[in-house]
């Protein structure tokens, strides 16, 4: 009964959002207010009756209800409950209805908010994610469906749909296969919903630009109205990023975070390109240029949002993230071409209205190297997407199957990001408009100076690695012009307004938000560079069985194994723990336990490693083996991972420099 | 000022397609079944191989004190349709390892011997070949078909 209202609800949704298309377009070719007022009451609708869909089946999946093949596959009785519905992500079908639910939710946001302010814009942003939203459902309902039930036939076959076929009978599994141990964890249950949040509030400012194409509105009034969104989008897939990379050195257990998957790179692919639309719409609101660049990227940023998803949830690339094969795969393609080549021909019809309004005229200044940011991000994306298509290619053209692993991307854009880094230094102290070589270097030398002492004092103290020693050179002038910038602001404050220095440094944020939190975040992309330097170059592993008592040595740890014992956990895991103490030196710092949780129903071990983790490093214990009875006994791999918490460190202060650009600024006139 | 600027994107060009092609060069895998490594012999030693067998269980050795794996692999076709057409990966897997004409390589990882390391389960190596004829893998991937593979529950019994 519930699966036939749940799909009952997603079809009628369909048609409402194909109604919103048409009244939209058809209200505003024939400027009828009331059909185009009924699209906004139609996509209004969509919203309510797609969370009703989803509760459905967040129902069915938290109440067993194995005869939903989707319930079957995604759930297990021994599951909690909280990851029952969580699971509403863990597989196709539901992810794809999660998606839809979040773009109706945006876009009844951007309709019910400032309609009439924004009336010219809005039809045109409902078309946009009508279209969207229309291409998702119509995934669900023709192919991915979730609300598939079992049924026996006579013969004795189980098949699935969503009504009784003729001559069969209700088939309901007693239990179900269950959620991939793998994903049980609590950054699984967040990092899939933070890059769909991300993937899917960048269409919003996408759907703008779109609105501002046909309408032909050249001025930056669809950046204005979408700068929070983008912001928040660009927040969400960070945020995205960042957890599935802490959720794989959680769980993956191979000491590492990110291994450029493919799937893993089309998440990052429209971040590249957010990141450089963040930074030039900037230049069209103060200069009035990159106007036509800032509707590549944003086309640019939807496609691959659109490819991203796509490569997560069509099984067309092998990866730890990929579900089952699927027929879904040309339906992307073709609704990727289509919006694609669609919003790429309506860019060249208004070519000529998006001319800039001044000429870029000096190599060095801020507006410049703003354009050579974007370039680098556009540069690190090529390499990015050739190594995607680069099997695809090989084998296509010379029938020999040849892929490029983590040390192509290592090696292919390591300078490209040392050179985004040195304009991250550079951008800041530079001037709008005319600027010379010698103004900038003028500017640049004394945080120069300072950031070379740091890497003379880094290459006596700590390392003699070169590229760490660049790599340290460049985030430490990024750090000195940073805190330069914000120490000259706060200093201006206190003679201006007679502030003393914390409230200075308050009132600094709230005069220019989107600056100082810009800061905050360049600082913490320094921060994050630590940590990647870190665990990048100096990473040290040993591996070892050991007796009871015995001990494995490492970078001056010594981990001795005390004890091992094994017992049932609540949830039904087998989990066989094991005792480590660390000592550095004849010091003794504590213990360590790593364990081993097996899935009976899964059939499958989940590695969990013990973590000593501190700003110097982070000593990763995996317990890997261990046989009950015999002498050899356990078996441990040891990783020594330098600065990596640096890494987690600069991703919590990301998010707050963040909230601080993207937090509501108060609506004053007295200062223009 | 134009000039300058043509020539600033000019130099990120060469300098990205500099980038991607010397990369490309130098970590390049070649995708090789079993039949293939055989057949380039020679040609196929000192690259960087990822190479696709079937693992023959009884010939899993591993000594616990110095980490060393040894087995063998069968050869099982890369290509995803013809495993479909054949009757699927388990299906294929296990007809590889029963076939003793199957051509086969032998395999020596430094490392922690895998849960997944069974009879039957499909191996994904990347190393290279030594000019003894042994496959050297530096990683080591497994998958088991068998485990999430049916999309039908079974019959209640």
């Amino acid at each position: 009964m519930l699966a036939e209202i749940g799909f009952g609800v997603l079809v009628f949704t369909f048609f409402l959002t194909l109604y919103t298309l048409g009244a939209a377009l058809y209200g505003e070719w024939k400027r009828l207010d009331a059909v185009v007022e009924s699209a906004r009451q139609a996509m209004l609708l969509t919203w309510p009756l797609l969370t009703l869909s989803a509760l459905t089946l967040i129902y069915l999946l938290v109440n067993n209800s194995y005869q939903v093949s989707f319930v079957y596959e995604v759930t297990s009785r021994s599951m909690p409950a909280y990851l029952k519905a969580t699971a509403l992500w863990g597989g196709q079908a539901g992810s794809l209805v999660f998606w839809a639910w979040l773009m109706s939710a945006f876009t009844s946001l951007v309709a019910l908010r400032k309609w009439e302010r924004d009336r010219e814009l809005l039809p045109w942003v409902l078309v946009v994610a009508a279209v969207t939203l229309a291409f998702f459902l119509s995934l669900i309902v023709f192919f991915e469906n979730p609300f598939l039930r079992y049924w026996q036939t006579a013969e004795g076959d189980i098949i699935r749909a969503v009504f009784q076929p003729a001559r069969t009978l209700p088939f309901i599994p007693s239990d179900g296969r269950g959620l991939n141990p793998l994903l049980r964890h609590p950054g699984m249950i967040i990092h899939p919903p933070m890059l769909y949040l991300g993937f899917v509030s960048f269409v919003i400012p996408y759907a703008f630009a779109m609105a501002a194409l046909i309408t032909n509105r050249s001025d930056d009034r669809w950046i204005h109205l979408t700068r929070r969104w983008t912001l928040w989008a660009w927040l969400f897939l960070s945020l995205g990023l960042v957890l599935g990379g802490r959720w794989a050195y959680d769980v993956l257990g191979w000491g590492g975070y990110w291994a450029w998957d493919p799937v893993e790179i089309a998440a990052f692919m429209p971040w590249l390109t957010g990141t450089a639309f963040l930074h030039s719409v900037m230049i069209q609101e103060k200069r009035g240029m990159f106007k036509q660049w800032n509707m590549i990227l944003i086309i640019l940023t939807y496609a691959l949002v659109i490819f991203g998803t796509f490569l997560t949830r069509s099984g067309v690339l092998s990866s730890v993230h990929a579900f089952a094969q699927s027929a879904i795969g040309p339906m992307f393609f073709g609704f990727i071409a289509l919006t694609f080549f669609s919003s790429v021909g309506l860019l060249i019809y208004r070519w000529e209205s998006l001319k800039a309004d001044v000429e870029i005229k000096s190599l060095f200044s801020r507006e410049s190297l703003f354009l050579f940011n974007n370039l680098l991000f556009m540069s690190v994306l090529v390499v990015c997407f050739w190594g995607v298509l680069f099997p695809l290619l090989s084998e296509l053209f010379t029938n020999q199957k040849v892929t490029v692993g983590p040390p192509f991307y290592e090696r292919a854009t390591a300078p490209l990001f040392a050179a985004l880094m040195f304009l991250m230094g550079a951008a800041p102290l530079s001037t709008w408009g005319s600027a010379s070589a010698r103004t900038i270097g003028r500017a640049l030398w004394k945080p120069a100076v300072a950031a070379a002492l740091v890497t003379v004092v880094l290459f006596f103290t700590y390392s003699r690695n070169g590229i760490a020693l660049i790599g340290f050179f460049l985030i430490a002038l990024v750090l000195f012009v940073t805190l330069y910038e914000f120490w000259r602001a706060v200093r201006a404050r206190r003679k201006a307004h007679r502030e003393n220095i914390f409230s200075a440094f308050w009132n600094l944020f709230g005069r220019n938000r989107r600056r100082y939190g810009g800061y905050v975040v360049h600082i913490s992309m320094m921060l994050m560079a630590i940590g990647i330097l870190g665990i990048e170059l100096f990473q040290k592993e040993t591996q070892g069985t050991l007796a009871l008592h015995q001990s494995l040595v490492l970078d001056g740890y010594r981990l001795e194994y005390r004890d091992i014992a094994r017992f049932p956990a609540p949830d039904s895991r087998e989990v066989t723990r094991a005792v480590v103490n660390v000592y550095q030196g004849e010091r003794y710092l504590g213990q360590l336990y790593p364990r081993i949780d097996y899935y009976p129903e899964a059939k499958q071990n989940m590695t969990i490693p013990g973590q000593r983790p501190t700003l110097r490093d982070d000593l990763y214990v995996l317990l890997v083996d261990w046989e009950p009875a015999s002498a050899s006994g356990a078996t441990f791999k040891v990783y020594v991972n330098p600065l990596v918490n640096w890494l987690w460190l600069g991703s919590l202060l990301f998010f707050v420099g963040i909230l601080i650009a993207a937090w509501p600024e108060r609506e004053r006139r007295t200062e223009s | 000022m134009r000039p300058k600027f043509i020539i600033g994107g000019f130099l990120i060009l060469a300098a990205v397609i500099y980038l991607i092609v010397s990369s490309t060069q130098a970590s390049a895998e070649y995708f090789m079944t079993v039949d293939e490594v055989h057949a380039e012999g020679e040609n196929a030693i000192g690259k960087t191989l990822r190479v696709s067998g079937a693992v023959i269980g009884d010939t899993i050795q591993y000594n616990p004190q110095t980490l060393t794996l040894t087995f063998e692999v069968a050869h099982v076709t890369g290509d995803n349709s013809e495993i479909e057409a054949q009757g699927g990966l388990a299906e294929v897997l296990h007809q590889a390892v029963t076939d003793p004409t199957r051509s086969r390589l032998k395999v020596i990882y430094n490392g922690v011997k895998p849960d997944l390391l069974t009879n039957e389960a499909q191996a994904i190596m990347t190393g290279r070949l030594e000019a003894d004829g042994v496959f050297y893998a530096e990683e080591l991937l497994l998958k088991c078909p068998t485990r999430y593979e049916e999309a039908v529950p079974e019959q209640a019994g």
